[in-house]
């Protein structure tokens, strides 16, 4: 049997600045909790392919495992907290305005 | 120091032209991403976790003032005003943007600095021995054969697509602080009958095949060593294994050919490739030595450093751990730390880098060198410079007296910068130094190298060190692996596997146990760590690192 499919965000990083970026219904952001999480596979499928299209914008498009909560989606594996908030050695990257 | 000819500027200043239109081409939509990649890796531009990461060569690690002053302003104007020394002797930079590397790449060619392949599937920066031309032991300076081979390799069109990345290192002397063992070849000048040649060693390596490099000639005069080295990669290009990207290092293709194998089609690749070579490469050499001509060195009074040496206890600690010998009486080679305890390893501010750039030119005959052991180097200081040298280190907290010892770690990034990493290095690295400082045991514990890897491809030389550690991703929770018995000198070995794993909150009391241990085991206090273990083996340590096992099993 398949396995279920878990929730998803859409990720890549951002063509000209290189950071991290979450797509939303409408675009992109650089904050996960504002990132549209994707419960149905055949959506997440048609959202990659809407991802995959923007070649001048995003690179390194794919689908990162979270947990939605009711402040938004949170990260499920440690590499993605990374991600999400910036190296552990100094407080540069996204922790800087979050 | 090589001195750039207009054939030089002029080939930087196009490839630069190059790289700009590229990134141009790029951003306006007329390169797709897998076309850019491959170009922007070639000129040194990685996609990291959170932003691009320009990785810069510093050739067989050599710098001058004005360098290391350009690769300050680099930081400020277009980073986060630090940057990262590498294990390759390079310099990367974690926070460009792409529209703003065009810029950074010619403000690195106004002081001869570029990022030509330090990346991609080419030869890449030549390393060679950061004591070269200074230290006593040698017998002559690596770096002008460096230089060489760097020209020869730099856009070599039938070296710009081998099966997998291709690195070189090159030393002078018989202790070998080069790694030459761990690198595709490894070059050691060494003199037969009055004359000077090379001992050529190849298929070494660390990553997830770890190998000791094998010698393929004992000796090869200066004139052969052009044509030598393009007949090994020649015949690593036809033969290494591109179907499969783990298998495609030049230590495979000798592991699984043999190393006789190799060198009989070496020696038929080298006789039909040998007439090509006119002999234009040793007249090219004899103007690079010319440019690494010694520095005037100077004759001075040796009272203030002696009575600095008696009088000031801090000043004495830091000149027995970070001082090394020089050729010329008088002299000492400086190692910076660019390892305070509880700081990022090989991490030095903008501030910093324009604070050792000055001490160069006032102390140093103008001269920096970055060691593969993420420390700054001044290789000639006359001994009366050093109290005056050390209060200004002091002032700009780069005296850590730390040099060789448990918290002067190789930390590879790991996955707090890495896109490859599978765990994190420097919060161990930092946790590491900050808990043996607060144990104020590290004098006692002495010669130790700790050299931790966020991932299997080992860019922190986990394999040998004396303790190893390795971040794997064990689940989805960060796991340390300890490796012991490696050692990255002359007298290479690659660790042995200690047991299962630790996790993040673990490993650092696994590492004290084991430092406690050795402290037990040790005949003397002379016997250093990997004496200790080479004399007893795997078993004794492994009984400290795991108590509970050892408890079950009694």
């Amino acid at each position: 049997m398949p396995k279920p499919f878990t929730p998803k965000v859409v990720t890549a990083n951002a063509l000209l600045e290189g950071d991290v970026i979450y797509q939303t219904a409408t675009g992109w952001t650089r904050n996960l909790a504002e990132a549209e999480v994707l419960t149905d596979e055949a959506d997440a499928d048609l959202r990659m392919i809407d991802a995959l299209t923007q070649a001048d914008l995003v690179v390194g498009v794919y689908l990162a495992d979270v947990t939605p909560e009711t402040t938004g989606p949170r990260p499920t594996h440690f590499r993605e907290e990374f991600r999400a908030k910036g190296p552990s050695n100094y407080a540069h990257g996204k922790q800087e305005s979050l | 120091m090589y001195s750039y000819t207009e054939f030089d500027d002029h080939f930087l200043a196009e490839r630069n032209a190059q790289f700009r239109a590229q990134v141009e081409r790029r951003i306006d939509g007329s390169l797709t991403e897998d076309e850019f990649k491959p170009l922007r890796l070639m000129n040194g531009l990685y996609l990291q976790l959170h932003a691009y990461m320009l990785r810069v060569a510093i050739p067989y690690g050599t710098l001058n003032s004005a360098q290391m002053d350009q690769l300050a302003y680099i930081a400020e104007r277009w980073d986060k005003g630090y940057g990262h020394f590498t294990t390759r002797q390079n310099i990367q930079y974690n926070w460009p943007e792409l529209r703003d590397v065009p810029d950074m790449l010619d403000a690195l060619a106004e002081v001869k600095l570029h990022a030509i392949q330090t990346s991609g599937n080419t030869i890449r920066n030549v390393t060679a021995d950061h004591f070269a031309g200074a230290a006593a032991d040698e017998v002559a300076d690596p770096r002008p054969v460096a230089e060489l081979i760097r020209q020869w390799s730099t856009d070599h069109p039938e070296f710009q697509f081998l099966p997998r990345k291709f690195k070189v290192a090159v030393t002078g002397a018989e202790a070998d602080r080069a790694v030459i063992k761990s690198h595709d070849i490894g070059l050691r000048i060494v003199e037969r009958d009055g004359q000077q040649g090379f001992e050529v060693i190849v298929g070494g390596g660390l990553g997830r095949t770890p190998m000791i490099g094998k010698v393929l000639y004992d000796f090869v005069t200066a004139e052969d060593l052009l044509p030598t080295l393009e007949a090994i990669v020649s015949v690593y290009n036809v033969l290494g294994r591109r179907d499969n990207k783990y298998k495609a290092r030049l230590k495979i293709t000798v592991h699984e050919n043999g190393i006789e194998d190799i060198r009989t089609r070496v020696d038929a690749q080298y006789a039909l490739i040998r007439s090509q070579f006119s002999g234009v490469d040793q007249q090219m050499l004899a103007r690079i030595e010319a440019d690494f001509a010694a520095p005037q060195f100077k004759t001075a009074p040796l009272g203030a450093y002696e009575a600095a040496y008696t009088n000031d206890p801090v000043f004495r600690a830091w000149a027995d751990t970070n001082l090394a010998d020089h050729r010329v009486p008088g002299y000492a080679i400086v190692s910076i730390s660019l390892k305070a305890h509880g700081a990022t390893p090989g991490d030095a501010t903008a501030d910093q880098m324009r604070v050792m750039a000055d001490l160069a030119r006032r102390y140093g005959h103008d001269e920096l060198r970055i060691s593969h052991e993420q420390n700054v180097i001044l290789p000639h200081v006359h001994r009366s410079d050093l109290p005056e040298l050390h209060a200004a280190l002091k002032a700009a907290n780069l005296a850590t007296a730390n040099i060789g010892l448990i918290s002067d770690i190789i930390a590879c990034p790991g996955m707090d910068y890495c896109a490859l990493a599978t765990a994190r290095s420097i919060p161990i690295a930092q946790e590491i130094a900050t808990r043996f400082d607060e144990l104020k045991l590290e004098h006692d514990v002495g010669p130790l190298k700790i050299k931790i890897s966020g991932c299997i491809n080992a860019c922190g030389h986990h394999h040998v060190g004396h303790i190893g550690i390795l971040g794997l991703d064990r689940a989805g929770v960060e796991n340390y692996q300890i490796t012991l018995g490696g050692d990255g000198t002359e007298t290479a070995s690659i660790g042995e596997r200690a047991g299962p794993g630790f996790s993040a909150d673990d490993i650092i009391p696994a590492i004290q146990r084991l430092v406690m241990g050795y402290l037990d085991l040790r005949n003397d206090p002379a016997e250093t760590f990997l004496q200790t273990y080479r004399r007893l083996g795997l078993a004794p340590f492994k009984a400290v690192l795991y108590p509970e096992a050892q408890a079950n099993a009694a």
